[in-house]
């Protein structure tokens, strides 16, 4: 596995994908708006989208089991977390309320920046803001925390348990961060 | 005023979720883009290349639609402080949330996660909440 050959399957990946979200109309914020403003002229086309794109990748997670790697990757990183807490609900309500305001969501505003429109550009600008936002936030709650725990032992090693339950960070943020 | 698509909404769900399958199987990850976009902007190349690629990849679709026709990426109604504000939402909760309508919505709730169940259910109702209140103070794009 050559990291040009990695980067050039998602390049691909990434292709079809985007093709998938301008035929599907997500590309669309009237038409997504159309979808989530139900008491507008409903269009419930959307829905067709994630139905379909669950029935064909579901699939693919019962092959994972039977593979004993991917094809061009170690080992499979996908996130386990079960537990539900307050910064998973929080943070889907406020993606939501971003969502059903602009008709964006990442992937679509990406594919529409090709228009070069400043509503776009402003939109995305905005998104970066808010994920670099979060994260800061995320990293100074972190040793805020660290700090008001003197009992860890490592200061390097494995953080505390509390911790970990509340904000995993093993293995780089791969497991956590979709 | 909006046409029922049924079948282009199935076929280009199919197209995310076999790229999406690619993904996992190719590379062992989840095709989440707003973990892409976080991922992206760390400094580690074997965590940030593979996505920076995906994105790039974002964006030849975009440009191919941009030859084909304009309208398939369709304008936004919306203000400049609006879109600020829509945008600052979708980046911030993305983050919190771990996942999008990508990474929750298909990747998630493909493989049954309850995380994700909970993710959807409340981005679908926030959303619904959120694009009904602006249709009904603003008037529908």
């Amino acid at each position: 596995m050559t990291r040009t050959r990695t980067w050039l399957f998602s390049l691909g990946c990434g292709t079809l994908f985007g093709a998938g979200l301008v035929l599907s109309g997500m590309t669309q914020p009237a038409k997504v708006i159309g979808f989530l403003n139900v008491l507008g002229d409903w269009d419930p086309s959307l829905m067709f989208v994630m139905l379909g794109a669950i029935a064909v990748h579901a699939l693919a997670y019962r092959l994972v089991p039977r593979a004993k790697r991917p094809l061009l990757a170690d080992t499979f990183a996908i996130p386990s977390r079960r537990d539900i807490d307050l910064k998973l609900i929080v943070g889907a309500l406020l993606f939501g309320a971003g969502w059903g305001l602009a008709g964006y969501c990442p992937g679509p505003a990406l594919v529409a920046l090709d228009t070069w429109r400043p509503s776009v550009i402003v939109f995305v600008l905005a998104m970066l803001t808010g994920t670099l936002l979060a994260g800061r936030l995320e990293h100074w709650l972190h040793h805020r925390n660290r700090r008001a725990a003197p009992a860890s032992t490592a200061p390097h090693g494995p953080h505390p348990i509390p911790e970990a339950a509340a904000q995993p960070r093993a293995a780089g943020e791969a497991n956590g961060v979709r | 005023m909006n046409p029922f698509t049924p079948w282009s909404a199935l076929a280009g769900g199919a197209l995310i979720g076999l790229s999406a399958s690619l993904v996992l199987l190719g590379l062992g990850r989840v095709a989440g883009v707003s973990g892409m976009v976080s991922g992206a902007l760390q400094r580690q190349p074997a965590e940030a290349g593979w996505r920076l690629s995906f994105i790039a990849g974002l964006l030849l679709a975009g440009a191919a639609a941009m030859a084909l026709d304009p309208a398939l990426l369709g304008p936004s109604a919306r203000s400049w402080p609006e879109l600020v504000a829509a945008g600052m939402l979708v980046g911030l909760g993305t983050r919190m949330g771990n996942g999008c309508t990508s990474g929750h919505g298909v990747c998630g709730l493909s493989r049954g996660s309850p995380r994700s169940v909970v993710a959807v259910v409340a981005f679908m109702s926030a959303g619904v909440i959120s694009a009904t209140l602006t249709g009904v103070l603003r008037g529908a794009p």
